[in-house]
């Protein structure tokens, strides 16, 4: 496999020691000196240094893991746990959103629908993808794809990874709005299991419009935010360069969403972040989404709703007559 | 005596109106202008119909039959779920804005009657916080929605909104999936829904309840959109046309029914209201009363 490339600001300790290994390997192999011992020393401490790093991120670093170039995108997981995904085109009525694909496919070898958002690797792949930010049409097709779901009951899994619907003049044009909306209300009524996986970034209404779920899951290191840090620094420190202190505030973190009940389970992600150990990440979240599947078949459509609706009812807390409720 | 003075109707308000002062100047025409000639007309510039924001108590006075209004969860307030604090702590920038408005929160709710018609409503007021949705206003505006469910009566909400209440994070988020979920519930019950949109309506209040009524009503020149001007620039290099996010931009576009100048709101909302859902002529509903 291919060595991790550390190329976050924080991974410095990392990038340095990866560093002094290629020189030993180097050395060793142009003097033709055994430097097997100092070898492993080191690939040890890299290892001790990757953990160290990783079991104390701050929400900022965070952000950091779930926007990595490296880090596996929701196609990625889509090939890696289900087979024979067979990709639907189009909102019927406009455009094909590559940002917001979807598709049957079949998970454990049953059939489900796959909605996903989906960034590009390469230049090209990244305005292919529009950088994940989803137009009103790939809202429309993913609520066409649900609606199919529900019509021949297969559960829908959504796989979250944006930075924000795309603001644009077009977008506006185009009722962006109404589109993000009405998908919040056809996912809480939709008659059939739904579960969503919030794989990278989890940027505000966009995310939310195909995260309306029975079953929300998210990454270790990805995050969930009403607005990006960067721009909550901008609008409440007057800086952008607050956006650290943002995130933290913001309690955007994958630990503080499960403590609060926004999501269900967090995955946890290999050592050094999920583009460490695609594989193994993956296997995570498949296990995962056969647990809570497992779960949502075993009710009936009147309790699945009911809970759904409960679930998002009770989110949220507030002051009534002096009493904190949610 | 003198018979040439204009005698004043004395009208009682908690809190000084928009715009403040004796006078305030049009932004259309530059036509200076008393203030109270344009609260005393739901303001509303006579001449140049021009409309300045009215509050959330000054628009259900002028709403409903006199004396119907009922409010409803009065003291639903905002929380500090976070324990969020930026240059100042969360709670301490809501007691500046109650201060400020003269209002608990940033939604008014209740139930009253249009020419009879009884409604359950929810008014926002851009005072508060901007009109921003937090737990607090999304339960308000929640229990609108699911006091009309019970009671079986169409569901009006006025928003006026710069969008999510960002110091209430992720739970501001969810209140977008909780009121529009509610309207779900109504609409499967086949009960009105009618969305007025004023200036302003944005983010994630445009993005959930407000687009999502049977009729999407907006009034005049309000500005009314998903992503900030600003964003759309920095994020596309585009320069934006002019009158764009507008409510005539988005009538022209086809994305909401009509423009309702405030003055005739009370008739317009009538007429749908008795066609969606008393199913009588409004000259018999008025009748009745």
């Amino acid at each position: 496999m291919e060595a991790p490339a550390y190329v976050l600001e924080f991974e410095k300790p990392l990038r340095e020691l990866t560093k002094q290994l290629d020189e030993l390997r180097q050395q060793s192999i142009e003097t033709n000196v055994d430097l097997a011992r100092e070898i492993h020393a080191i690939e040890k401490k890299i290892s001790a240094t990757q953990s160290e790093i990783y079991s104390a991120l701050t929400p900022w670093q965070k952000v950091q893991v779930a926007r990595h170039p490296k880090r596996p995108y929701a196609l990625d997981y889509v090939e890696t746990i289900c087979t024979g995904f067979q990709e639907l085109h189009g909102d019927r009525q406009f455009n094909d959103d590559r940002a917001l694909v979807g598709g049957t496919a079949f998970f454990n070898d049953e059939p489900v629908m796959i909605i996903a958002q989906q960034k590009g690797r390469d230049t090209k792949e990244k305005i292919l993808r529009n950088f994940g930010m989803p137009q009103p049409e790939g809202y429309r097709k993913a609520l066409r794809l649900m609606k199919m779901a529900e019509k021949f009951s297969l559960p829908v899994f959504t796989f979250i990874d944006t930075p924000g619907a795309f603001p644009g003049i077009e977008s506006e044009a185009r009722h962006v709005s109404e589109a993000i909306a009405v998908n919040l209300r056809e996912m809480a009524m939709l008659k059939t299991p739904t579960i969503s996986v919030i794989v990278g970034e989890g940027g505000s209404g966009g995310a939310l419009g195909i995260g309306v779920t029975d079953r929300v899951l998210i990454f270790e290191n990805s995050y969930y935010s009403v607005i990006s840090p960067e721009g909550c620094a901008a609008i409440l420190w007057k800086d952008a360069a607050a956006a650290p202190k943002a995130a933290a505030a913001l309690k955007l973190s994958a630990d503080h969403l499960e403590k609060m009940s926004i999501v269900d389970e967090v995955i946890t992600e290999p050592l050094g972040g999920a583009h460490n150990d695609p594989a193994k990440a993956a296997a995570a979240l498949k296990y995962a989404l056969q647990k809570h599947l497992n779960d949502l078949r075993a009710l009936d459509t009147e309790k699945l709703l009911n809970t759904r609706y409960e679930r998002y009812r009770h989110l949220g807390s507030y002051v009534e007559a002096g009493t904190v409720r949610s | 005596m003198h018979f040439d003075k204009p005698t004043y109707k004395v009208r009682k308000t908690a809190k000084k109106e928009i715009p403040k002062g004796l006078y305030t100047k049009d932004p259309l025409t530059g036509e200076i202008l008393f203030n109270k000639e344009i609260e005393d007309n739901q303001m509303v510039v006579p001449r140049s119909g021009h409309h300045f924001p009215i509050s959330a108590r000054a628009r259900i006075d002028s709403l409903f039959d006199e004396g119907t209004f009922v409010e409803s969860d009065a003291d639903v307030k905002s929380g500090d779920p976070l324990k969020f604090v930026d240059s100042q702590p969360y709670p301490e920038r809501l007691k500046r804005y109650e201060k400020d408005s003269g209002l608990p929160e940033a939604v008014i709710c209740g139930t009253g009657k249009i020419y009879g018609i009884k409604v359950s409503v929810a008014v926002m007021d851009f005072r508060f916080c901007g009109g921003a949705m937090g737990a607090a206003a999304g339960e308000k505006i929640t229990r609108a929605i699911e006091m009309a469910l019970t009671k079986k009566k169409p569901c009006i909400i006025f928003s006026a909104s710069g969008g999510a209440r960002m110091q209430e994070g992720i739970f501001s988020l969810m209140q977008m999936a909780k009121t529009s979920a509610a309207l779900g519930r109504l609409a499967e019950a086949k009960l009105p829904f009618i969305s007025v949109l004023t200036h302003p309506t944005m983010g994630g209040v445009t993005a959930s309840f407000a687009t999502l009524g049977d009729v999407i009503i907006a009034e005049p020149a309000a500005l009314i959109g998903f992503a900030g001007a600003r964003v759309i620039k920095d994020t596309t290099k585009q320069s934006l046309p002019a009158g764009f996010q507008t409510a005539e931009f988005l009538l022209k576009h086809g994305l909401i029914d009509q423009i309702v100048p405030r003055l005739e709101m009370r008739e317009r909302l009538r007429d749908i209201l008795a066609a969606l859902h008393t199913k009588k002529a409004p000259a018999l509903v008025a009748a009745k009363n």
